[in-house]
């Protein structure tokens, strides 16, 4: 098995929240409270979840944009989890980022030329005709016209400027590129080039992406696996053909429920519709035990008490709940053959810890 | 229902134009349709395809100038509003049509508590008393579903979620039970799981209150979810209607069809690569005079570059704009 590129332990990313005369902390917001997720070399790990549970929080964390509350980040074998923001720079060049807006991402004063050679002007020794050869080379990888290369952004469609900060993305060979929303703010037919776009980089380059999004079919269409967002937490992580089949949390299976079929004769047979009652708790405030236990339709007493471990309950997939909790009177689900749950590592709980354990 | 299929509002050759420097940006073009009691429609479009414009556009809520109505009619009840006076406009919007906009932060006051905002309509269209008004502020949050209703009431917008505020958007849609519901993207802001709730919520309440209910929205998923009848917008036109079935199992328009195609689904068969749309959506302009798809159009040919399709019924309660014999139910080429 390939090693994985990308190795989070039980990321924390804690926004304190102050009050008072003397602006003391009197709480923190859990935007996202231990998070634990691989990403193998050239997979996609599709991150979804509502507005509000964390998901960009924890993209922009992995790739330390902020200084993380807790936790351990590895990618490509090295441990940035608490350096410091001087030593990170050297890194930067293999983890980037596309962001959701691209208006609000490119900066309305530069030309697309100088826009995409940044990060070259940045990182790079390169001379301007390199730099000007690089550029053109990546617009035309992006599927844009070369020729545009001095106009502004706001010459662009909203599809061309999210290909404009695509092209920003790759501009230094980068590994790792966290999708945030990339095409949220698109019109429905402009979504599909961009995707195809990503997906013909991903197999031309070798990239792997974490692909942050709410929309749960363009996710199963882009994604090898799978994780499911919940109010700071991973409820379920799984490859993506188990998890659409076979949702196994009950907030997977209510958000899958939920999407509305594009098609009449399959919403059909898409059976009783889950519709959950309420709202996502507060996460400066969330509920003691599981924090999904205040909307879920098989909330159970030990739910309200304990918070679930996420667990490998068959062999790659992961679910936060009790029900699958042999301890807590649950069952493993069908596929395991019942003998399966029982090895060392579902006993221990919890996502296994790197290999480099701390730093190497 | 005893006026089951009773008309309620119609719309015809509507044109609608904006004033701009570089000459009249056309941005809805002969606009027909009708919507019956107790019926949905849903309104698909991507963005810049004339939704929004066509139902401001009815009840008078462009800013003339820049926007022009140039021609068409628009019968709420066999009474044209184009040539309403305003005092006679105000009374419609609120009152005999309502309106549930996009973003429910920024379509409430953010100084008002809801309940001031919710019984504002009230009195002024119905001429309720404080108290009564207040009562029924009550009732029409507990409609929508709110717990604890009354004490609410003095809550101000930004103490609610906004699948909530979407909720008190609706409640002053309906307060004066209006005839009509334009909904424009209502649940284009909202997570799928707040969305799945607003849509149970709007069919209950057109069953029990039988309105007629115009629902504007980019995502075929809620299209297929909750409309009885089906208009396809591109580029400043309706270029297909239909029942809600035969649209998605046959559609005739070419832009009908890629979209459909274009758009993943969570169950059914996983597509290897998404089939795109190439090119952009139209930028509109002049009055046009070809159709307004022809580029992206996989089957175009010269008559579609010098002439602009009307609508054809090509089954019943089906039309489409398209010159393509297999729109017109030819065997499909492509």
């Amino acid at each position: 098995m390939t090693r994985p590129l990308v190795e989070v332990r039980d990321l924390k990313m804690h926004f304190p929240i102050h009050a008072g005369l003397l602006r003391r902390q009197i709480g923190a917001v859990r935007a996202v409270d231990g998070v634990s997720f691989d990403i193998r070399e050239g997979e996609t790990l599709g991150l979804v979840g509502e507005s509000g549970c964390g998901k960009s929080t924890c993209g922009r964390a992995v790739l330390r944009l902020y200084d993380i509350t807790d936790g351990e980040i590895v990618i490509d074998g090295k441990a940035i989890g608490h350096e410091d923001q001087n030593s990170l720079r050297h890194v930067r060049p293999t983890m980037q980022m596309v962001f959701q807006d691209p208006q609000a991402s490119l900066n309305p004063r530069m030309t697309v030329a100088r826009i995409i050679s940044e990060p070259l002007d940045e990182h790079t020794k390169m001379s301007g005709a390199e730099k000007r050869a690089r550029v053109l080379e990546l617009m035309d990888k992006v599927g844009l016209n070369p020729t545009f290369a001095s106009r502004y952004p706001h010459e662009f469609s909203g599809g061309q400027r999210q290909r404009i900060g695509i092209a920003r993305a790759l501009a230094l060979n980068p590994k790792f590129i966290v999708c945030d929303e990339p095409i949220a703010a698109l019109d429905v037919s402009i979504q599909a080039q961009v995707v195809n776009l990503l997906e013909e980089l991903q197999d031309e380059l070798g990239l792997t992406y974490l692909f942050i999004s709410h929309d749960l079919s363009m996710v199963r269409h882009i994604a090898d696996r799978v994780a499911v967002m919940y109010l700071g937490k991973i409820a379920e992580l799984a490859p993506r053909d188990d998890l659409y089949a076979q949702p196994l949390h009950p907030y997977t299976q209510a958000l899958l429920s939920a999407v509305p079929e594009p098609d009449p004769a399959q919403s059909d047979n898409q059976g009783e519709r889950i519709v959950l009652r309420g709202d996502v708790p507060s996460p400066a405030n969330p509920p003691d035990g599981c924090n999904f236990c205040t909307r879920c339709p098989a909330v159970m007493d030990v739910c309200r008490r304990i918070d679930p471990d996420f667990r490998e309950v068959t062999p790659g997939r992961y679910v936060a709940c009790h029900l699958y909790d042999p301890e807590h009177g649950g069952t493993a689900p069908e596929q395991t053959g019942g003998a399966n749950p029982g090895t060392a590592q579902a006993r221990t709980g919890t996502y296994p810890s790197t290999q480099q354990g701390g730093n190497p | 229902m005893p006026s089951g299929d009773r008309t309620v509002l119609e719309v015809r050759g509507l044109r609608t134009a904006f004033q701009t420097r570089s000459g009249s940006v056309y941005a809805v073009n002969d606009v027909s349709f009708d919507v019956k009691r107790g019926e949905l429609l849903g309104v698909v479009g991507e963005s810049g395809s004339g939704k929004s414009v066509t139902m401001m556009s009815l009840i008078g809520l462009l800013p003339m100038p820049p926007a022009r109505i140039e021609a068409g009619e628009v019968l709420l009840d066999g009474e044209d509003l184009l040539k309403a006076s305003p005092a006679r406009l105000r009374n419609v919007r609120g009152g005999e049509v309502g309106f549930v906009f996009q973003d429910p932060m920024t379509s409430l006051n953010p100084v008002f508590p809801v309940g001031f905002q919710i019984v504002e309509p009230l009195r002024r269209h119905m001429g309720l008393s404080k108290k009564a008004a207040r009562d029924r502020a009550v009732e029409l949050l507990e409609l929508v579903g709110i717990p604890g209703a009354r004490a609410r009431l003095d809550d101000y917008p930004h103490q609610f979620s906004g699948g909530m505020r979407q909720r008190v958007m609706i409640a002053i849609a309906l307060a004066c039970d209006p005839k009509l519901l334009i909904a424009d993207e209502p649940t284009t802001a909202l997570d799928v799981t707040i969305q799945a709730q607003i849509l149970e919520l709007v069919h209950k309440l057109r069953d029990e209150l039988g309105m007629a209910i115009v629902w504007i929205t980019h995502d075929l998923g809620v299209i297929a979810q909750i409309a009885d009848r089906v208009l396809v917008m591109y580029g400043g036109q309706v270029v297909e209607q239909a029942p809600v079935r035969p649209l998605f199992r046959d559609p005739r328009h070419p832009y009908t069809r890629a979209l459909l195609k274009t758009i993943p689904s969570v169950t059914g068969e996983r597509a290897a690569k998404l089939q795109v749309i190439e090119g952009q959506p139209p930028i509109l302009g002049a009055f046009p005079t070809a159709c307004p798809f022809r580029d992206r159009c996989p089957l175009a040919f010269e008559r579609c570059h010098a002439q602009n399709p009307a609508r054809e019924v090509v089954a019943e309660g089906h039309d489409v704009a398209c010159f393509h014999p297999s729109a017109q139910g030819a065997e499909a080429v492509a």
